[in-house]
């Protein structure tokens, strides 16, 4: 397989990721944007380690620390929206510099 | 053109057209309903790299409990009033952006690595990760489970605190 298809896929999926973290109203959507961005990462940590061969593979066990620092993320980020939701009532980005 | 390859294209064609419809779709638990067909169609280019492990650490993560967050998540923090579109006034320089990004990242990798093959000749079992992660990478996974902890804690205090005063 050549190693292009899942690097240009990583950079789609990357774009596609940082619109949506810029664009999206809802704090919880945003963060949605954040995983999908981190997914590129891996994709690429396991494109290169394949085609590197490596033989303590650096590339897939770091994909694993970045699925689990992914999972340490959303929980935190998830918590910090609760608590703002609890505050303002509202997850919408836009009006909650305003409140 | 082989098999593998072919099947990639379909998989990397879904990632990318479910990955567009989670972060364009106007309805909340359908951006996150599709964010699960994305991040398994990046599992299955992670099975097609001979990467079977990570595939399943994906599966069972991502899908499995990051996305139940997301939807719990959402589910606790529907407004009554949705009456406002949902993206901001600033998605088309987000959306400029976005391409900006992909493109430059797009064309680096092709200019850097076009005519590069992965071969798969080292097969990421579950067996040989398990090697590299307990002879190697010991110390890292250790601080790993220090900062999960640390994670845990944090999210429990920042949830808590409203609820005190």
């Amino acid at each position: 397989m050549p190693l292009l298809y899942p690097l240009v896929l990583s950079a789609a999926l990357f774009g596609i990721g940082l619109y949506g973290v810029l664009a999206r109203r809802n704090a919880v959507l945003m963060l949605l944007g954040v995983e999908l961005m981190l997914n590129a990462v891996n994709l690429n940590l396991v494109a290169f380690d394949a085609w590197f061969a490596d033989r303590i593979h650096t590339g897939q066990v770091l994909t694993l620390f970045t699925i689990t620092l992914a999972a340490a993320e959303i929980g935190l980020g998830l918590a910090i929206v609760l608590a703002l939701f609890r505050a303002v009532r509202t997850v919408d980005v836009d009006e909650v510099g305003v409140k | 053109m082989s098999a593998t390859e072919v099947v990639f294209l379909l998989f990397a064609a879904l990632a990318v057209g479910s990955a567009l419809l989670a972060m364009t779709t106007s309805q909340l638990v359908h951006s996150a309903l599709w964010l699960v067909v994305t991040l398994g169609a990046v599992a299955g280019c992670f099975v097609l790299m001979t990467a079977e492990f990570v595939a399943w650490v994906q599966v069972l993560v991502y899908v499995g409990s990051v996305v139940v967050l997301v939807i719990f998540a959402l589910m606790l923090t529907r407004q009554q009033s949705t009456i406002s579109a949902e993206v901001t006034g600033n998605r088309w320089t987000a959306a400029v952006l976005g391409l900006v990004a992909a493109v430059g990242l797009g064309a680096t990798v092709v200019s850097g690595f076009h005519g590069e093959r992965i071969e798969g000749r080292r097969i990421g079992t579950a067996r040989s990760l398990g090697d590299a992660l307990f002879n190697d990478w010991v110390l890292p996974f250790e601080i790993l489970s220090g900062v999960l902890l640390a994670a845990l804690v944090g999210a429990i205090v920042i949830s808590r605190s409203g609820t005190e005063r």
